[in-house]
């Protein structure tokens, strides 16, 4: 089954990876910029990654045919230096027309202090001013109910945002239903020990039905499984659904939240077979 | 929507794997129980035996309940507590 990975950190992952992902039936990637695992110092080092991200990881991508999307923006963690901050969401225009760039994200909370809370307001600002699609971050552990309260409150102030553009991602059983109550969209995120698993991610599909729900595999630098979005396919089988369902949220409503974003130009893999026949 | 699998197709599927989970948490528990010290103050200790007092106590959203146990309040006045500055988006 083709499906889409719509978070994935594939600068955190060796070129392999793409093999296997497209050995997989992935036939996209949306790679969001988040955290190094070290805060950088300046703004032409995110210069620098956002030059990455739109020009070599859809290079390295489209070597195993895997068609490559990403989101801009100085992630939370990053965020209690508002200054730095401040220079990279001024800098983040020169970089929103570039193919392939379909919004700012991730954009969150990590520990729901307030800069971070300031930086992601003036995040959505500048999301809602140049008409951007938005991709969030809601935190960890015992942080993400309280963080992910706070984002909907924020996002829910602000009237200029369509709720149907914003990706609420990280999503589990205790924050999926106020993020679908609002009219976002909801991201689960299937890691090896924090997060979701697969079978839990096949449960809240059951209980909340496919409508507005994305799952992801989040693979970066730390434990994470790259290929963890087939291992969701496998259990929506084994739990009995059809084909057409599981392709729905594994395909479809990528594609569907995708086409939102103004850059976000996808040629289907049927296509591509006939290309090289 | 409803899972497609019958109740005894669940159980049938998930037994082994539950029980092994449980296994791995009772064994756990006897390992803080002959480890030195003593640990029945600290507040995850206690939620440990919250959750347990949860997947026994035969209601719905188990899970849901378990993540809410393990979660921070949420503070509705966090705006004033955090004394955030006055948002320029307009208002809903």
């Amino acid at each position: 089954m083709y499906y889409i990975d719509p978070h994935i950190h594939m600068v955190s992952r060796v070129t392999d990876d793409y093999e296997t992902l497209a050995k997989m039936g992935c036939v996209a990637v949306s790679e969001p910029a988040f955290w190094a695992g070290f805060d950088r110092g300046t703004v032409d080092g995110f210069r620098d990654y956002f030059h990455q991200l739109t020009e070599f990881e859809p290079k390295r991508a489209g070597w195993y045919r895997v068609q490559h999307y990403t989101w801009l923006c100085i992630n939370a963690k990053e965020a209690e230096n508002v200054k730095l901050s401040r220079e990279v969401i001024a800098m983040i225009p020169e970089y929103l027309d570039r193919p392939g760039v379909l919004g700012i994200g991730e954009i969150g909370l990590n520990k729901n202090t307030k800069n971070e809370a300031i930086i992601f307001l003036e995040h959505l600002d500048l999301a809602a001013k140049t008409d951007e699609q938005i991709l969030i971050h809601t935190p960890h552990l015992e942080d993400k109910y309280q963080g992910t309260r706070m984002i909907l409150d924020m996002l829910c102030d602000d009237r200029r945002l369509d709720h149907s553009r914003v990706l609420v991602d990280h999503v589990e059983e205790h924050t999926v239903r106020p993020v679908l109550d609002e009219g976002f969209w909801a991201g689960m995120t299937l890691y090896p020990t924090t997060k979701c698993t697969p079978e839990r991610a096949v449960d809240m599909v059951e209980t909340y039905g496919p409508e507005r729900l994305l799952v992801n595999s989040a693979g970066d630098w730390g434990p994470s499984k790259p290929t963890a979005v087939p291992d969701f396919i496998l259990a929506m089988r084994l739990r009995g659904h059809p084909e057409s369902l599981i392709r729905q949220v594994v395909y479809e409503n990528p594609l569907k939240f995708f086409s939102q974003s103004r850059n976000f130009d996808f040629t289907p893999p049927e296509v591509l077979e006939s290309e090289v026949r | 929507m409803t899972i497609p699998l019958t109740a005894n197709e669940v159980l049938d599927r998930e037994f082994l794997d539950v029980r092994s989970k449980l296994l791995l948490v009772a064994a756990s528990l006897d390992r803080l129980d002959r480890a030195e010290g003593n640990v029945e103050r600290d507040p995850r200790r206690r939620g440990l035996a919250e959750a347990l007092d949860i997947l026994s106590d035969g209601k719905e959203d188990r899970a849901e309940r378990i993540q809410m146990l393990f979660s921070r309040q949420y503070d509705a006045d966090w705006k004033q507590s955090l004394d955030m500055p006055r948002s320029g988006a307009p208002p809903r």
